[in-house]
């Protein structure tokens, strides 16, 4: 075991997967969004910075790029950078990279990875603090993760690259510096396996992205009232592990789920839909979800602190899920 | 040319007898662009074409028989009827992609393009799309993006609006663009561009084989805007045949309606190239009319095997949409 911070288990595994694959290119981005770290990124572009472009503001255009790029044979990863951006490449994205495997009779691969950071990371406003994956779950053709953890980070990534399949890769500014262990002889984290983060007996918190560390958090402080809760971490949307799910809510019977998409029609309503269809007679009480509000993100301080899913609002949910 | 002609009149019969539903795009009246364009490209290249694809398609070799199976949406059809009219495919001729977002693939075309030269492959790729793709901002985005990395591609434009004023006054042809003439567009991204009659064949012929040694040659993006004519009968989405194409027609039109007489006289790049075939005595009349009965015959084998291939199982729907 070693100790990591987030972002070096991220460039652990770019410069790993660098150095196995000259297929792998990497379009626009530092993959550090706002994060002062930047020499990482340097030690990458002075060992690999032939196969790294820094495009012009076009998202449309550089992910329709990597997508054509893709096609040919090239692996490229894309980051956008912060998430709301994918809006402007929507097109290339959501309409060509996603439906070209299936539009071709399952001929044309598309193996390219759209990286970016969502969510609420502290003066962001409307327009710098989209979660776009639960939009991007509303399109078919795309595979979707979302770590929360260094291990996870690492492994997910080299899979992510690995995949035939166009991957959103879904990260969060505030994981950036979050330290946790790998083991020594760390491997992909294969798609559509969840984690159980902490183990517990009484309700099951499913959560993602930072999300995840809040809600350990809002455990640990639980756990001082006498209420065990099992943080489960689905780690990929799609594919998505409902099995894991619904193993710890036949122990618990008892859910919440934390997630940072809006409410409507967002990751924790989808995740309460299966629930509700296929682990409803395991259930003591019903689903709640604590999500961002059905705001635009506000600018101002305690106004982004009141929308988004908190560690009070976490614990609040909990304590009248198991009352 | 007479192929592409003959399977897409016999295409209008099939859908006027209910044999497809949707709406859907022809490429009559310009076969004298494509075919001599296409016929300048190694067998390795990529080309991406519109939902106008089936005349670019055919012009590369794609079996008719297969293009009219998926129109028709059967799984015999080039993408076992997952594709239909707008986005037929043939990977191994290097149409990977086919969109039906007018400006879709220009994006894409600056990502095979992108991989060839990163794979050193000797590659180039031709992006075919109409005038009304430059009216979207994924093509200045792609334009801008293909200059400054210098990559190995053909952007060449078919104008059906020759004679057209623009949708701006309410006529059939497409584009409304304050950049007129519209390789003024790439020109303000140092893309060379010139502006050709798409009706003359030779003239096609020589010009795309200029530009496609300048790529191969390292010079970077090309842009050609061939200036063609709408066939009367593809107006709308519903089109019509005035009159079946007859190689008699070169020299007499007088039992074509008068209101398509004009087209079939000077502007048809069919009976154009066979005036011209003729009077230079590299073929005689009987030679072509020889040649046109073979066809004919071809294409009419190729519908008989598109109607009785059967369609996919349902359950085929919910396969092939991840690698």
């Amino acid at each position: 075991m070693r100790e990591l911070a987030y972002y070096e288990a991220k460039f652990e595994a770019l410069e790993e997967i660098m150095a196995a694959d000259d297929r792998v290119h990497l379009i626009n981005g530092t993959f550090l969004s706002l994060s002062p770290h930047r020499h990482v990124y340097q030690n990458l572009r002075d060992k690999y910075g032939e196969r790294m472009i820094s495009p012009p503001i076009s998202e449309l255009g550089f992910c329709g790029l990597a997508t054509g790029a893709a096609m040919a044979g090239l692996r490229p990863i894309v980051d956008l950078s912060t998430g709301s951006f994918i809006y402007e490449a929507w097109p290339q994205v959501a309409n060509e990279a996603a439906n070209a495997f299936s539009m071709s009779g399952g001929q044309t691969r598309v193996p390219v990875v759209f990286h970016l950071f969502h969510g609420l990371r502290g003066g962001g406003a409307a327009q710098h603090s989209g979660s776009p994956q639960a939009m991007l779950w509303n399109c078919p053709g795309l595979e979707i993760a979302i770590p929360s953890s260094p291990r996870d980070v690492k492994g997910l990534l080299k899979t992510a690259v690995a995949s035939d399949n166009p991957t959103i890769f879904v990260d969060h500014t505030r994981l950036l510096d979050v330290r946790g262990e790998l083991p020594d002889n760390d491997k992909p984290i294969p798609f559509g396996v969840a984690d159980v983060k902490r183990q517990g007996s009484d309700i099951t918190l499913i959560a993602t992205s930072y999300t995840v560390q809040v809600g350990l958090q809002a455990a640990a402080k639980l756990a001082k009232e006498g209420i065990e809760v099992e943080v489960v971490d689905p780690r990929t949307l799609v594919p998505f592990d409902l099995a894991t799910i619904l193993t710890s809510i036949e122990k618990t019977h008892r859910v919440v789920i934390a997630d940072e998409t809006h409410q409507s029609c967002g990751v924790a309503a989808e995740i309460a839909a299966r629930i509700a269809e296929s682990g409803f007679d395991k259930l003591k009480t019903r689903i709640r979800r604590v999500s961002t509000l059905d705001v635009p993100v506000p600018y101002s301080p305690p106004l982004e602190a009141h929308i988004g899913p908190s560690e009070s609002r976490i614990m609040e949910a909990v304590r009248a899920a198991v009352a | 040319m007479f192929i592409i002609r003959h399977f897409e009149e016999n295409l209008v019969a099939l859908h006027d007898k209910g044999a497809f539903g949707g709406h859907y795009h022809l490429y009559v009246g310009q076969e004298g662009t494509g075919v001599p364009a296409i016929s300048c490209l190694r067998p390795d290249d990529y080309l991406f074409t519109t939902h106008r694809n089936h005349g670019h398609l055919l012009a590369r070799g794609a079996e008719p028989k297969k293009l009219f199976a998926e129109i028709l949406g059967r799984v015999d059809g080039l993408n076992k009827g997952k594709g239909g009219s707008f986005h037929s495919v043939a990977p191994s001729l290097g149409f990977l992609h086919s969109s039906g977002v007018v400006a879709g693939i220009i994006p894409l075309s600056t990502g095979t393009a992108y991989a060839a030269k990163a794979q050193k492959n000797g590659r180039i790729t031709v992006c075919l799309f109409g005038d009304g793709s430059l009216e979207e901002g994924a093509a200045p985005e792609a334009l801008n993006l293909a200059s400054l990395y210098k990559l190995p591609v053909l952007f060449l434009c078919e104008n059906n609006g020759k004679y057209g004023a623009g949708r701006a006054v309410a006529a059939a042809q497409s584009s409304s663009m304050a950049a007129y003439p519209l390789t003024d567009l790439p020109k303000a991204y140092k893309v060379p561009a010139e502006q050709i009659d798409g009706i003359d064949a030779g003239l096609v012929h020589a010009t795309v084989s200029e530009a496609v040694k300048k790529i191969r040659g390292g010079e970077g993006p090309q842009f050609i805007e061939a200036q063609t004519v709408r066939y009367p009968g593809s107006e709308t989405n519903w089109p019509t045949v005035p009159q079946p194409t007859d190689t008699s027609q070169a020299w007499d039109v007088s039992k074509v309606p008068e209101k398509a007489r004009e087209w079939y006289r000077s502007c048809d790049p069919v009976l154009i190239y066979i005036r011209e075939l003729v009077e230079a005595k590299h073929a005689s009349k009987d030679e072509i009319a020889a040649i046109e009965r073979q066809v004919k015959a071809e294409i009419a084998a190729a519908v008989e095997f598109a109607v009785i291939s059967p369609y996919p199982k349902p359950e085929e729907a919910e396969k092939d949409f991840f690698a």
